[in-house]
């Protein structure tokens, strides 16, 4: 069978064949991760299967990133828990402190995720990790138990569809409007149950951190995973996080896709979701003049190196208004570091912004940025719900770094094009 | 077999409406039940009686992959879920928790808030008593049915740990 990404991923890590999709299958499992509010529970699972020892050491993540640093005694007694476990487990990857970082930026830095991979994760970003082709998926704590005992998981075989990424990006146009503007398209329930495959001539200009960018949003489109083809950047990457052996991987010519979706990047500018769904996206051009209280940088979707520079190319020597806190979360130690290096952090603090540690904490209004009633905030998170980051009658659009910045700036959704 | 009132949501109602993260830092199912559909509306968990049936548009269960939003269901006392469709993690939780989800398409519009429904769950048939409808859904994959037979995931792993020694 001429197989899709997802089909062949799979297919690497099943004894069984694969023939059709909606087929169930058990796979091996190369990774899998959980963090500090859905590993507890995946911890009682675990010992309620009766298990003593989990699979693989090496190969299970457990990354305390959501209230940490630990925001009330309650998030600290959960660490605790993961933290003796992980103990007790002799768990080689357990993160907290200083070498933490947002699960999603950290592991693929780290080599733990790459091409080819079946990886799952207590957390729905796990989709991430198809920026570097692997198959990469969110699941609850008690399948993540499962696995970490069993070293394998079941899947349904997802159809897919083929997102074609046409034309040449235009300037201000990164990875994270292409995911907003296919999310806006299909709707949240657009891709449900399926795999999205990228493909197409702005691939190649697509550097890795905007791939996993929007193959962390693939869940906002109700997609299993969000996959990308192996290419000679792709390698490039996994080599320097210290990953042997990855080869290339593309899907085969002639495999069956459900549907396809066609995008022509040469003609979008930057774009935003508004309240309350991740699919209400518009033009930022059509969102001018909205006023915000506080703009956030960072995340699992872009608080890596590449989004601290576009952020910082845009605040450099200007002043973020003094009626918005702009909050800047480098995603890990290693970018949080470059971005000292290279003087980023610096260009934030002049120009007025708070710099935090590398957390989760305001993307899902756990802590670090939470929003009053009435207020508002442009991020360039993943999410926007209803009451997604504070009061329920606060609102959120997500946006790329440069508009972020750029609306820090203003005091007002702005174009970085238009300061 | 189980009976109770309806009660309707909309669609694409997310994890974080069924609990909010906030709430996230227990994993005690009844202290996340008390605090069921907080992000959708404040104190929503107070109209409902045990083993009522919430009724929801489509995608219900987007967003997060947090097993507390099952969780928080089953606290607050509700057994089934009658949905347009599921989120795929939520659905796939949902199975691993005991809570019964049931997927009925465009069906779910024949359904008000506060009908009494009649669910047979094994059998996927849900009466309306209020308007005599019936309402049937599709079988539960082969491979689902035997995690459910078994009493959900913890057990189907417990076996074959056993199998394993």
């Amino acid at each position: 069978m001429r197989q899709t990404l997802a089909q062949k991923i799979l297919q690497g890590r099943t004894d069984e064949t694969i023939t059709q999709d909606g087929q169930i299958v058990r796979c091996r499992v190369d990774l899998v991760l959980a963090n500090d509010i859905t590993a507890p529970l995946a911890i009682k699972s675990f010992t309620k299967m009766g298990a003593t020892k989990v699979f693989d050491k090496d190969k299970i993540a457990l990354v305390c990133d959501h209230f940490t640093p630990n925001k009330d005694i309650d998030s600290a007694e959960q660490v605790k828990v993961v933290r003796e476990f992980a103990k007790l487990m002799n768990i080689t990857h357990y993160y907290e402190g200083g070498d933490c970082g947002v699960e999603h930026a950290l592991l693929p830095e780290l080599g733990l995720v790459g091409p080819g991979d079946v990886v799952i994760g207590a957390d729905s970003h796990t989709c991430t990790y198809g920026g570097l082709g692997a198959f990469a998926t969110g699941m609850g704590s008690t399948d993540i138990a499962g696995a970490m005992v069993l070293g394998e998981t079941w899947f349904k075989v997802p159809s897919t569809i083929r997102v074609v990424l046409d034309g040449k990006l235009p300037e201000w146009v990164v990875g994270k409007d292409l995911i907003l503007e296919l999310i806006g398209r299909i709707g949240v329930a657009g891709a449900l149950y399926k795999a999205l495959e990228f493909t197409g001539p702005v691939v190649e200009q697509l550097s890795i951190e905007q791939r996993l960018s929007m193959s962390n949003m693939a869940i906002e489109a109700g997609g299993k995973a969000g996959i990308f083809p192996v290419d000679a950047k792709t390698l490039a990457y996994a080599k320097a996080a210290g990953r042997t052996g990855d080869k290339e991987l593309f899907a085969d010519e002639g495999a069956h896709y459900e549907s396809e979706v066609v995008i022509d990047c040469s003609k979008l500018t930057p774009r935003v979701a508004c309240p309350h769904l991740p699919d209400n996206v518009k033009p930022v051009a059509d969102c001018a003049g909205i006023r915000i209280d506080q703009s956030i940088i960072g995340s699992c979707t872009n608080g890596r190196i590449e989004d601290m520079r576009e952020a910082a190319a845009v605040l450099k020597g200007r002043k973020v208004s003094k009626d918005v806190r702009c909050i800047v979360l480098p995603a890990t130690p290693k970018i949080w570091k470059q971005a000292l290096k290279e003087g980023l952090l610096e260009i934030f603090m002049d120009s007025g912004c708070v710099v935090g540690p590398p957390t989760c904490g305001p993307c899902l209004g756990g802590h670090m940025g939470i929003l009053a009633a009435g207020e508002r905030s442009i991020a360039t998170t993943n999410r926007n719900f209803k009451g997604r980051m504070g009061s329920l009658e606060s609102e959120v659009y997500l946006s790329n770094p440069a508009v972020a910045a750029a609306s820090a700036i203003a005091g007002t959704i702005t174009h970085p094009g238009k300061l | 077999m189980y009976k109770g009132k309806a009660h309707k949501v909309g669609a694409h109602i997310d994890t974080d409406a069924i609990i909010p993260a906030r709430f996230l830092v227990t994993t005690d199912t009844e202290v996340l039940g008390s605090n069921c559909m907080e992000g959708l509306e404040a104190g929503w968990v107070k109209r409902v009686q045990k083993g009522d049936i919430m009724v929801a548009g489509e995608n219900f269960g987007c967003g997060s992959s947090r097993e507390h939003a099952p969780l928080a269901i089953i606290g607050a006392g509700i057994p089934v879920v009658v949905a347009h469709s599921f989120a795929r993690i939520f659905y796939r939780n949902g199975f691993n928790m005991g809570l019964i989800l049931l997927e009925v398409g465009d069906d779910a519009a024949k359904i008000s808030d506060g009908d009494q429904l009649e669910v047979d769950a094994e059998n996927g048939v849900i009466k309306n008593l209020t308007t005599g409808e019936t309402i049937n859904t599709a079988p539960v994959p082969p491979f689902m049915q035997e995690i459910l037979d078994k009493g959900g995931l913890v057990n189907y792993v417990k076996d074959r740990l056993q199998t394993l020694a």
